[in-house]
């Protein structure tokens, strides 16, 4: 694999991160992780949209009129959700019902149109498929990784097996009913932001304006 | 423009890469490219639809097995719905008379269309329906439950207007066709953590156990608001309301009362006590 392909697929997990450096697709973030398996089932469902819109898109990037694009751009990617929220019906229905509207909102989830607009309008349909999956695995990772902080310690389970027992099951753990409800993961959220932006400094943002530091003699 | 879509236009009709040659922004370009995406989207989402529609119809059936399942008490997570579904009959009820009918298929019959069709349903007046579902059909499948050759439990299927939502589930009866073995709401839009509440299984648990009917075979059975009192001769028919939604409570109450009163199964649970004797 050449040098961009391997740049686009791998820059999105955490240096140029949908999630934590984008901050895209937060609603999704907070609805579908109280649980790893939905988690994991709606990360699958976003990757292969963005992957295939991003390839979509950039096959026709050439011919598409600039003021129709946007809604051109939604067409795919709501057809691209139907598809893949129609498999689901047909071969994972549970998930799909836990799921419910959250398959349908992948089209108006912002990292998939971002990734779109942002791409695959510039770049031949190959690097547009990998900047999909690599944008796709990024958002991925801090989904898995919240649905098992928030699987684990809310109800005491990873993928439904018991892994700290809980005390109603004659354990001792108690679970941490917060976990379970969404403001949890912003925490989370926010605490991964923190940690990857003192791990990779570069994240960090200028501050957009210095206080001025009054010296006393100024004042008098 | 980049070039790299020259090579494949030599092999397109002349029309189409006439207009392909276009400027981006001329109103035929736009109009081609608009009209052709939306075609290529329309035949992909159909066909998709059409191809996955004999799975989604075999998990939708199974869905509503477990359901049934699920009201009865029966329903097991280790084990196959199929497998667990060989102890229901499903047979097929005649509201007004009580008596089995093999007037549609028991294996395709579906109450929920039925209702839409002038032929196999009724309007219900105004002044008895209290449930709210304005038709009611003529034909309903009812699922019987045997430990060997007799009936253990029957399985109803009830639906009713909550606050917001029609709310569909399964009364299960045990078969004195006066105990609630099991009540099971599977569809329903109801407000979250209010409302909604009637899916909860801690709720549809404490319908169990109760009786329906009073000494003079009325439905008789109520949510009351607060905590119903164990010690009170009434308690037999008597539910805890879901705290903040009197309008849903009411909804549930009224649809089982509609739904076993002579309106609904009335005649069909008549016939099966006296067969009992």
């Amino acid at each position: 694999m050449d040098s961009e392909s391997k740049k686009v697929l791998v820059e999105p997990l955490i240096d140029n991160n949908p999630i934590t450096l984008q901050v895209l697709g937060i609603c999704s973030a907070l609805a579908v992780t109280s649980k790893l398996s939905t988690a994991i089932t709606m990360c699958i469902a976003l990757t292969v949209v963005t992957a295939f819109s991003n390839a979509a898109v950039s096959l026709v990037r050439n011919h598409l009129p600039t003021n129709i694009r946007i809604i051109a751009q939604m067409t795919i990617i709501a057809s691209l959700v139907i598809v893949v929220d129609q498999f689901l019906r047909a071969f994972a229905f549970g998930i799909s019902k836990e799921l419910s509207v959250f398959v349908g909102l992948i089209i108006t989830n912002c990292i998939v149109l971002g990734r779109t607009e942002a791409y695959a309008l510039k770049n031949p349909p190959w690097p547009s498929f990998l900047d999909g999956i690599g944008n796709g695995l990024g958002y991925s990772a801090i989904l898995i990784s919240l649905g098992t902080v928030r699987e684990l310690f809310g109800s005491g389970t990873l993928l439904g097996i018991e892994i700290l027992p809980l005390i109603k099951n004659g354990g001792w753990y108690n679970p941490a009913g917060i976990m379970l409800l969404p403001p949890s993961a912003f925490f989370l959220i926010g605490f991964i932001i923190w940690g990857v932006r003192s791990w990779r400094t570069a994240q960090m943002e200028k501050r957009e304006y210095q206080v001025h530091q009054v010296h006393r003699t100024e004042v008098m | 423009m980049p070039s790299d879509n020259k090579s494949s236009t030599s092999k397109m009709p002349a029309w189409i890469a006439k207009i392909l040659a276009m400027p981006n922004e001329s109103v035929q370009k736009t109009l081609f490219v608009a009209l052709t995406m939306c075609l290529v989207c329309s035949v992909m989402v159909a066909s998709a639809t059409v191809l996955l529609r004999p799975y989604q119809a075999i998990n939708k059936a199974l869905d509503r097995k477990k359901n049934i399942l699920d009201a009865a008490g029966l329903w097991q997570a280790d084990k196959r719905v199929d497998e667990l579904f060989k102890r229901v009959e499903t047979r097929v009820v005649d509201l007004a008379s009580g008596e089995y009918t093999n007037a549609v298929d028991p294996a395709t019959y579906d109450e929920r269309e039925a209702v839409k069709n002038p032929a196999l349903s009724q309007k219900v007046p105004a002044d008895q329906d209290i449930a709210l579902i304005k038709r009611k059909p003529k034909y309903v499948t009812v699922y019987l439950v045997k430990e060997g050759d007799k009936v253990k439990t029957i399985v109803l299927p009830v639906q009713g207007y909550g606050l917001w939502s029609t709310m569909y589930g399964f009364l299960a009866l045990e078969n004195d066709a006066n105990t609630i073995a099991g009540l099971k709401f599977y569809e329903q839009a109801e407000t979250p953590g209010l409302g909604g509440e009637v899916g909860n299984p801690n709720w549809q648990a404490l319908w169990k156990g109760k009786q329906v009917y009073d000494e003079k075979w009325q439905p008789h059975i109520k949510v009351i608001k607060g905590t119903v009192d164990p010690s009170k001769p009434e308690a037999k028919y008597q539910v805890d309301g879901i705290a903040g939604s009197t309008l849903t409570s009411r909804g549930v109450m009224n649809l089982i009362r509609y739904w076993l009163s002579e309106q609904g199964f009335g005649p069909y649970l008549t016939r099966l006590r006296t067969q009992r004797g």
